[in-house]
């Protein structure tokens, strides 16, 4: 910054040397944690929030952690070739651990039977955790993950396709002012929501993926925005802002199998695992099949991936329609969980919460978004509940958005990238592709 | 293979396309046919409308005016660019307009294309390459995939088969697993051709092939491009700048200068043209040279 | 039709909207412009402004009520001091959540991400640090009818956001088509490669964009902010809404941007008319999902570079 005069020759010094300047920008960064994580303000007192969380002792670890925060990025800097190694060395650990695909195999079942069995020693507040905020959302971000991690785009009105498979489930069931022809079992009526809400991807994606990737982004923002206002005014078909209720839990009468899910949270989240298991073996497939290497053409160049024959638009709608149906199965299965819908189930920001988890795990990374999903959505109540820390859930997308500024400068890939993600932000970074969807316009020029 | 000359078997009719940009025409009503199994060259100095011209032929552009026609090896004719009468409302006159097929649809129907800046996809292997290239021409769809279905898995058996075979016809089964923008620059030339060759076109387009190439790996290239003619029987059209590989590997030779067809023939007859020599190096007056009342030089060439 | 019966209260109540679109869209179409980006964030500069404004006129006009040539000091004021706090707020996001991304040369995707995440931390943190209520913006003027035109009658904030509006435009018309800053902006919105050639210092433009996008997005704030209050969401809606303004306009084009904001803030008020205000935010995205469909480029083209 040249136009920046320093009154003396030393601060001019200080403020031209990156070290500088990064140390003050670390120790702003470990000032702002400290107002993030202060006591809250208000409007008649609005400073009383800043000086609440920098005017005392508690400052002090604030500025350590900027500085050691400082210290660490130098030393990367000064031995980023030593320490990149280690680091790819620790990243690639567990598939030189498990090269065999048998043991890897043998430790996925292992995860399963923990999986399994883990939970039945926890208590209900856990259980009904696991279910609603951790299962439902790992197979939210497995269905984003197909449309942000593997097409590369961005769709901010995801939590929409939840509410189209929630209210199908009302509607089948019988739950809605509006009644169908014939009522159904909720458990039969899932594939009914599920193409519910791929239908909607579908009519949604088709005219606007033709769109430039940032508008899209908005119109996603939009339509989820609409969905919204829809449930809530359409009294006479939604239930409007209230809600329904009455949506009965799943049931099984099957070839002589008679099975109730009730009120407790253990049975759903069998009934989750399972549907998490299938998605993820389904998208593992996916992503290794013709459709996952069109996609990844797709992402990479588009002009080329056309002239390879691809046609892009329909791989676009293919990979909306796929994370839209996924949505829907999970507002699907809450539904009939928890008994009722109401249109504040489908915020505009769980769809930004959605994101997160995905880009916070890693985009195009199955074990990222299920590893991220659940990190992000133990923490917050772990924090909540934990005496120490008594995080408020009201300021969760305060973190959440200082989150997403944070991958984005630092770890784009996210924690648990995929190893064809990384090459490729690696490479467009080096301006060669463009990893992600967002370039071009498709259709021709003239 | 030279094709004779009474027989007329045309692969691709370029008839009279005009392609405008705001006020700029960038080709106009240029003409061409190239017959099947025949390797045509394009040639023409900078600006001449070489590139606009590949960029119509694969779907990139929609030509204001004129026709492009595709016949392929079963006797499919397959408009590429062609009027299509539309509906102007009550009482309005019906006009007609160009309509155009898209990059992909114009790869389905049998022509690929190389890029004048390779465009692969860099962060896959040589091997992901091809086998793109060659899926695009299977079925498998998002739930056969999902499921791997017996025949999702056939398919996908039969595509790294090709795509072996396709990266052994251009020399780079060795570096079948090595990822693209690692790729020396003939190695990455040929490397898309063999993509191209993926998606089993009857007409291979080839924009510069040798632009940024040595000449060893210039020798390379003119040999793989012999081969793709000879042993596949794909006819070619290439967009070259480089005189010595035109007239090594052409058939016939079309020249384009300032978006018109200047002459046409077998490369000892355009060398001789005057026409061409004076658009090469320019005319002996100077009056002369800027006296074409031809239409502007193309936009973007690039 | 259903407006008819007020269809000039309609226009002018729509013209009122306009106008602050117009002031919101500006920024989007600016930055656009050098970035070729959506400042997604550009909801929370607008409403740093409001908030700015508020603490200032708070701290100095209290439960006063200022008559005359005060009021106008006052309102003149707030309109600088929202502005200022849009312009912090705006360079500050541009220097942490956009520039290590394009030093990185980082996908766009990765632009859109990190600015959707400074907007959720920083309306958050606007809520955690102010308060989640509404807060009053001081009473500077006494609202009422000011004139009539076709029988509607305007009010004192209409003509006040109106002047206020109408003079920013203006100077930024201006400030971009004829200063060297403007230059260094069209030159960078034409072709930042071949512009950083020819010396002009593109980090400086971006800044600078960035600041004037700011200063614009935080007076809107406070118009807006006049009427409303100010609150920590109050960013969304309007600011998607200028976007869909910006996009009708043309988004690149300045003067596309202020067509868009006011001909959507008089079809969104007369489309209201026929339904119910509830559905007024639909009435909106129905129309940037019209536009984006049958017209991406906008009403007057994108006009990249010739941004006047």
């Amino acid at each position: 910054m040249s136009t920046v005069r320093a009154p003396t020759p030393l601060l001019r010094r200080l403020w031209l040397s990156t070290d500088a300047r990064r140390l003050a920008a670390c120790v702003a960064g470990g000032l702002v944690l400290a107002v993030m994580t202060g006591p809250e303000g208000s409007g008649t007192a609005p400073t009383s929030g800043f000086t609440g969380s920098l005017g005392n002792s508690r400052v002090i670890g604030f500025v350590v952690f900027g500085v050691v925060l400082w210290l660490l990025m130098t030393a990367r800097q000064r031995y980023g070739t030593e320490i990149r190694a280690v680091s790819d060395r620790l990243s690639a650990a567990p598939r030189r651990l498990l090269p065999d695909k048998r043991v890897r195999g043998v430790f996925y079942l292992v995860l399963l039977g923990i999986a399994i069995g883990y939970p039945t020693v926890l208590n209900g507040f856990w259980q009904e955790v696991l279910v609603d905020q951790i299962g439902v959302y790992v197979l939210l971000a497995l269905g984003l993950n197909v449309v942000v991690g593997y097409a590369g785009l961005l769709d901010l009105g995801y939590i929409a396709f939840y509410a189209i498979g929630a209210y199908s489930a009302a509607y089948w069931t019988g739950a809605l002012p509006v009644h169908p022809l014939f009522h159904l079992n909720a458990f039969y009526a899932i594939p009914l929501a599920v193409l519910a809400a791929m239908l909607a991807g579908v009519i949604l994606g088709a005219p606007t993926l033709r769109l430039r990737g940032d508008y899209l982004a908005i119109v996603t923002l939009g339509f989820g925005e609409i969905i919204e206002i829809v449930a809530n005014n359409l009294q006479g078909v939604t239930g409007g802002a209230q809600g329904v209720i009455g949506i009965p839990h799943f049931s099984i009468h099957f070839l002589g199998v008679v099975y109730h899910w009730g009120l407790g949270s253990l049975p759903y989240y069998y009934l989750l695992l399972g549907f998490i298991v299938v998605v993820l073996i389904a998208f593992h497939f996916l992503e290794n099949s013709r459709v996952g290497r069109a996609w990844v053409a797709i992402r990479e160049d588009e002009v080329a991936a056309e002239s390879s024959g691809i046609n892009v638009l329909k791989y676009k709608v293919m990979a909306f329609a796929i994370g839209a149906s996924t949505s829907g199965l999970a507002g699907m299965v809450e539904a009939s969980k928890i008994g009722f819908v109401e249109p504040g189930d489908f915020t505009v920001q769980l769809s930004i919460l959605i994101l997160v988890l995905v880009i916070f795990g890693g985009m195009g990374s199955l074990p990222g978004a299920v590893i991220g999903a659940a990190v992000l959505q133990f923490l917050p109540q772990y924090l909540r509940v934990h005496p120490l820390f008594g995080f408020q859930q009201q300021d969760l997308y305060l973190y959440l958005g200082a989150i997403l500024v944070v991958m984005m400068i630092f770890r784009p890939v996210g924690v648990f990238p995929s190893r064809r993600r990384k090459r490729e932000l690696g490479l467009a970074e080096h301006g060669v592709g463009s990893a992600d969807a967002m370039e071009s316009t498709t259709g021709p020029i003239s | 293979m030279v094709p004779t000359a009474t027989a007329s078997d045309p692969i691709v009719q370029v008839e009279a396309i005009t392609l405008r940009f705001g006020g700029l025409t960038s080709l106009s009503d240029v003409s061409l046919t190239q017959q099947r199994g025949e390797i045509l060259a394009v040639i023409g100095p900078n600006g001449a409308g070489k590139t606009s011209l590949f960029n119509c032929l694969t779907g990139v552009y929609h030509p204001q005016e004129g026709n492009i026609t595709f016949h392929d090896d079963h006797g499919k004719s397959v408009e590429i660019v062609g009027p299509k009468p539309r509906f102007a409302g009550l009482g309005g006159k019906s006009h007609v307009r160009n309509h155009g097929r898209k990059p992909h649809q114009v790869n389905r129907a049998g022509i690929a294309r190389t890029f004048q800046t390779s465009r692969l996809f860099n962060a896959l292997t040589a091997f992901e390459n091809v086998k793109i290239g060659v899926e695009s021409r299977m079925h498998t769809g998002p739930i056969g995939a999902m499921l791997r279905l017996p025949r999702t898995r056939h398919e996908d058996r039969e595509s790294d088969a090709r795509a072996s075979e396709l990266l052994e016809f251009v020399g780079l089964r060795e570096r079948a697993n090595d990822i693209a923008s690692s790729l020396p620059y003939g190695d990455r030339r040929r490397l898309e051709i063999a993509r191209a060759l993926g998606t089993s076109p009857q007409l291979l387009l080839l924009d510069e092939p040798a632009a940024g190439t040595n000449p060893a790996e210039k020798n390379e290239l003119v040999r793989l491009i012999r081969k793709v003619n000879d042993e596949r029987g794909v006819s070619v059209l290439l967009i070259e700048h480089d005189m010595g590989l035109v007239m090594t590997l052409a058939d016939r030779i079309v020249v384009l200068n300032f978006g018109q067809v200047i002459a046409s023939g077998v490369p000892a007859e355009v060398q001789q043209n005057p026409a061409v020599i004076e658009a090469y190096l320019g005319a002996p007056d100077p009056e002369d040279a800027y006296d074409t009342s031809g239409p502007a030089e193309d936009g973007p060439e690039k | 039709m259903c407006f008819t019966q007020n269809f000039w209260n309609l226009v002018v109540s729509g013209l009122y909207d306009g106008f602050l679109y117009a002031l919101i869209a500006l920024g989007y179409t600016l930055v656009y412009g050098v970035l070729q980006l959506i400042n997604f964030a550009h909801s929370e500069v607008f409403m740093s402004g409001g908030f700015a404004s508020y603490f200032i006129l708070h701290a100095l006009v209290g439960t006063n009520q200022p008559t005359g040539l005060a009021s106008v000091g006052y309102v003149a004021l707030g309109v600088l001091g929202g502005g200022a706090g849009g312009a912090a707020i705006a360079f500050l996001l541009e220097r942490v959540a956009y520039r290590p991304l394009r030093r990185r040369n980082a996908p766009r995707l990765a632009f859109l991400i990190s600015a959707i995440g400074a907007s959720y931390f920083l309306y958050n943190l606007a809520g955690k640090e102010f308060g989640r209520n509404a807060l009053e913006i001081p009473t500077l003027f006494t609202n009422g009818p000011v004139f009539s035109v076709f029988g509607a009658t305007v009010q004192t904030i209409y003509v006040v956001t109106a002047i206020a509006a109408l003079i920013m435009l203006v100077i930024v018309d201006r400030v971009v088509a004829m200063t060297r800053l403007g230059k260094g902006i069209r030159a960078v919105a034409q072709d930042a490669e071949t512009a950083s050639l020819m010396g002009v210092p593109i980090d400086r433009v971006i800044s600078q964009t960035f600041i004037i996008g700011g200063l614009l997005g935080g007076a809107a704030g406070f118009l807006f902010g006049l009427n409303a209050g100010v609150i920590f969401t109050m960013g969304f809606t309007p600011a998607l809404k200028a976007f869909t303004a910006a996009v009708l306009g043309g988004i690149g084009n300045i003067r596309g941007a202020v067509l868009g904001g006011l001909l959507l803030g008089i079809v969104e008020n007369l489309g209201v008319a026929c339904t119910q205000a509830s559905w007024r935010d639909v009435v909106a995205f129905g129309i940037l999902v019209l536009v984006l469909l049958i017209r991406p480029t906008g009403l007057l083209g994108e006009q990249l570079g010739r941004a006047a």
